[in-house]
């Protein structure tokens, strides 16, 4: 025993540490197609698009790096209008998403039985048609002669809406409520979806064991499903916030110039005036800004060792 | 939910009570009365619907037909948080988002205690975890989590303690340890436990009374030792510990019945036989293998005269430590269970040695022959350590482990057997 302990690191200390090496390799291997797509289609476009954010010149004359900070502020002190509407209209659609995704993805955790996959299939569905047609549906949807303005309108639901600014008169295309109502509509399965996934989760037992010890159908909700289910509100809430913060298609085919969001500005800006340093830095500034309230959100959540 | 502050005592009372999921009969209609302060043990294979009875008596699920009485409080139709019953769950199904003495405290604040420091620490204590307050869940051992679960229901003082295998996941060693501290702590508290269990060893170690479920009904209810030494099926003989049953026929009857089997004749105390035992009908004579001596053919006129015997040949022995445990072959039946201690061994018992059995006749029970013989054996391997229920037993021959896949087996079995 003592005569191979002694002999062995003696006669061969080499191959012990190399296969060790290699494999402590493999995952490094395996990142790689990763860390090459990152880099290629996030961080390249990334630093290109900062470098053409402190660009100065004109498309005739081309556009050189010059430092040009001052962008950044006249971006921002011209259309901070557009900016506080994109995150008015992308907060009220997320919350909207979340008390019609909540109920839902509820159901088709804890009551759907057999039709759970049907529904969930349901939930999907619409992302087989395109994105752009599904927006344009809802201009017929919301017509002025369609059966919907009118039950509204029969409802005294717009006397709501136009009390908050929403709409104006018996319109509803073209109105703020009509961009809210494509967010919310375009983003919802990104709600349902997180949200079943965390309530799913959620042991049976737990309602068992929280209903046996004196908590009421109601309590063990607040206390128990909802606290648990709260990484997917976190998820289902960011996955909602974030693009529909930044879209544009829904203020372009459903509202009107008064709807104009973020996104718009930086689409024409892009593509109609070509303003490339200011598109750039407005995408800058927009990104700043959501990165700042996620990780506000994420700290009040405080779910992390949930997640 | 302002009566569940009253403790008012009283029995366990079942009536009638029977569960059927469509056309499945989980819990046939059965009465049971549970005395109050009691440990009381429901056992049975999976399937056999101990679990479905304790759920009823929870609130966790409605009963088909009959009551459920707390005292004299009729709380059929009470939900569960409306009950003055707690339950520690065979997962636990503690909070995992709340740390442990969020966890304790769950029933007091859901009853609007406010201030319940004091006595959650003193259920810390109990349980020996005062220093895990903070701790969540899945920070803890399989062992501590138990005993938050225990914490957790005992801290609201309920009327009943319902546990529903509780210790179905620990190992061995810690079972044996929470078997005896589940039994300190209802000694000290003096709440009514209905504990439900397939484990044979853990029932008989731990409750007062023990009721041995099958098929959805109890076959048997009785003290721990009252069941092994008097089975009255062959379900509970085979179920609690192991049994040599023996077909038989009844050739004389009075204060001591004679039967014969295999050729012999064995006398067994008339009190210990089903009322219906006449001669010429037919018997299942039982002995329990540690009440067997065995002795080997040479020796058999050295045997006391006024002894049952039989004769056999020893097919397979093991050596267990404690005892060894043989395996006999003989005229009045196969496969017969013969514990002996291993005090002074006899070097000739070997597998192939013509031995006899010989008991003290008093020991001898009957059952009635028209009964499944075999029925609760396959169980038995499921009920976790083995057969090691009654004095000087261990674990059964070839039966050394009691892994999952013997659970499952005894599942099927519970699922078959009518």
């Amino acid at each position: 025993m003592t005569l191979l302990a002694e002999k062995s690191p003696a006669a061969e200390p080499a191959p012990p540490r190399r296969a060790p090496a290699r494999r402590r390799l493999v995952p490094y291997w395996l990142l790689l197609p990763g860390i090459l797509w990152l880099l290629v289609f996030f961080a390249l476009p990334l630093v290109y698009q900062a470098s053409t954010s402190v660009q100065t010149g004109s498309l005739e004359q081309g556009f050189r790096v010059t430092w040009h900070f001052a962008t950044y502020w006249d971006a921002f002190t011209e259309y901070w209008p557009q900016f506080v509407r994109s995150l008015l209209y992308a907060g009220t659609a997320t919350l909207l998403c979340l008390l019609l995704g909540y109920p839902l993805a509820y159901l088709i955790a804890f009551r759907a039985g057999r039709w759970r996959n049907l529904i969930l299939v349901l939930v999907i569905a619409p992302f087989f048609t395109s994105f752009l047609i599904r927006t344009l549906a809802w201009k017929t949807i919301l017509a002025d002669d369609s059966a919907v303005v009118a039950a509204l309108d029969a409802l005294k639901v717009l006397d709501v809406t136009n009390w908050l600014g929403l709409t104006e008169g018996d319109r509803v295309l073209a109105t703020p409520l009509a961009v809210v109502c494509g967010l919310t509509y375009n983003f919802l399965p990104f709600m349902i979806l997180p949200l079943y996934t965390s309530l799913e989760r959620i042991d049976g037992r737990l309602h068992e064991a929280a209903r046996d010890l004196y908590a009421s159908p109601a309590t063990t909700f607040r206390k128990v499903t909802f606290p648990l289910s709260l990484p997917g509100v976190v998820s289902g809430t960011l996955l909602t916030f974030i693009p529909a913060s930044g879209d544009y298609v829904n203020a372009e085919l459903l509202g009107s110039t008064d709807t104009k969001m973020i996104g718009n500005v930086i689409q024409s800006q892009f593509l109609r005036v070509l303003d490339y340093p200011t598109a750039a830095a407005l995408s800058f500034i927009l990104m700043a800004i959501v990165l700042a309230m996620v990780t506000v959100y994420i700290r009040r959540a405080g779910t992390e060792d949930l997640v | 939910m302002t009566t569940t502050d009253t403790y008012t005592g009283g029995d366990v009372r079942l009536t009638g009570i029977s569960k059927s999921y469509g056309s499945f009969t989980a819990v046939q209609p059965l009465d049971l009365t549970v005395p109050q302060g009691s440990f009381f043990a429901l056992l049975g294979a999976s399937g056999c619907g101990k679990t479905t009875t304790l759920r009823m008596i929870a609130g966790l699920e409605d009963p088909t037909t009959g009551t459920v009485h707390l005292g004299d409080r009729d709380v059929t139709d009470l939900p569960p948080y409306k009950r003055p019953v707690n339950t520690v769950f065979q997962s636990y199904a503690l909070f995992p988002h709340l740390d442990i003495f969020e966890n304790i405290a769950f029933g007091l604040r859901r009853r609007g205690l406010k201030s319940v420091k004091k006595q959650v620490g003193e259920m810390l204590e109990l349980v020996q975890l005062g220093d895990k307050a903070r701790h969540r869940p899945h920070q803890l051992s399989g062992g501590q989590q138990q005993r938050v679960a225990v914490a957790r229901a005992l801290i609201n003082h309920p009327q009943v303690l319902l546990l529903d295998e509780p210790l179905g996941a620990l190992d061995l060693k810690l079972r044996r340890q929470m078997q005896l501290e589940l039994k300190r702590i209802q000694t000290e508290v003096g709440i009514t436990f209905v504990h439900v269990t397939h484990d044979q060893e853990e029932a008989m170690t731990m409750a007062d009374t023990v009721a041995v479920m099958n098929g959805g009904r109890v076959e048997q209810l009785g003290a721990p030792a009252e069941l092994y030494e008097h089975p009255r099926t062959t379900f509970v003989a085979n179920f609690l510990g192991t049994s040599n049953l023996i077909p038989a026929e009844v050739a004389g009857t009075g204060s001591e019945v004679v039967v014969t089997a295999g050729g012999g004749k064995l006398r067994l105390p008339g009190e210990r036989c089903p009322a219906g035992a006449r001669p010429g009908g037919r018997l299942l004579v039982g002995i329990r293998p540690e009440k067997i001596t065995l002795s080997h053919a040479d020796d058999a006129g050295a045997v006391p005269d006024g002894r049952n015997r039989i004769t056999g040949r020893i097919t397979d022995s093991s050596f267990i430590g404690v005892s060894t445990q043989y395996t006999v072959d003989g005229p009045a039946g196969t496969g017969l269970q013969v514990y002996e201690q291993n005090i002074e061994r006899d070097p000739r018992l070997v597998p192939g040695a013509e031995v006899v059995l010989h008991w003290n006749p008093a020991h001898t029970f009957g059952l009635d022959a028209d009964q499944d013989i075999a029925a609760g054996t396959e169980q038995e391997t499921a009920a976790g350590a083995g057969s090691g229920a009654g004095p000087g037993a261990a674990t059964g021959p070839g039966r050394n482990t009691a892994g999952p896949g013997q659970d499952i087996a005894g599942a099927e079995r519970a699922e078959d057997s009518p």
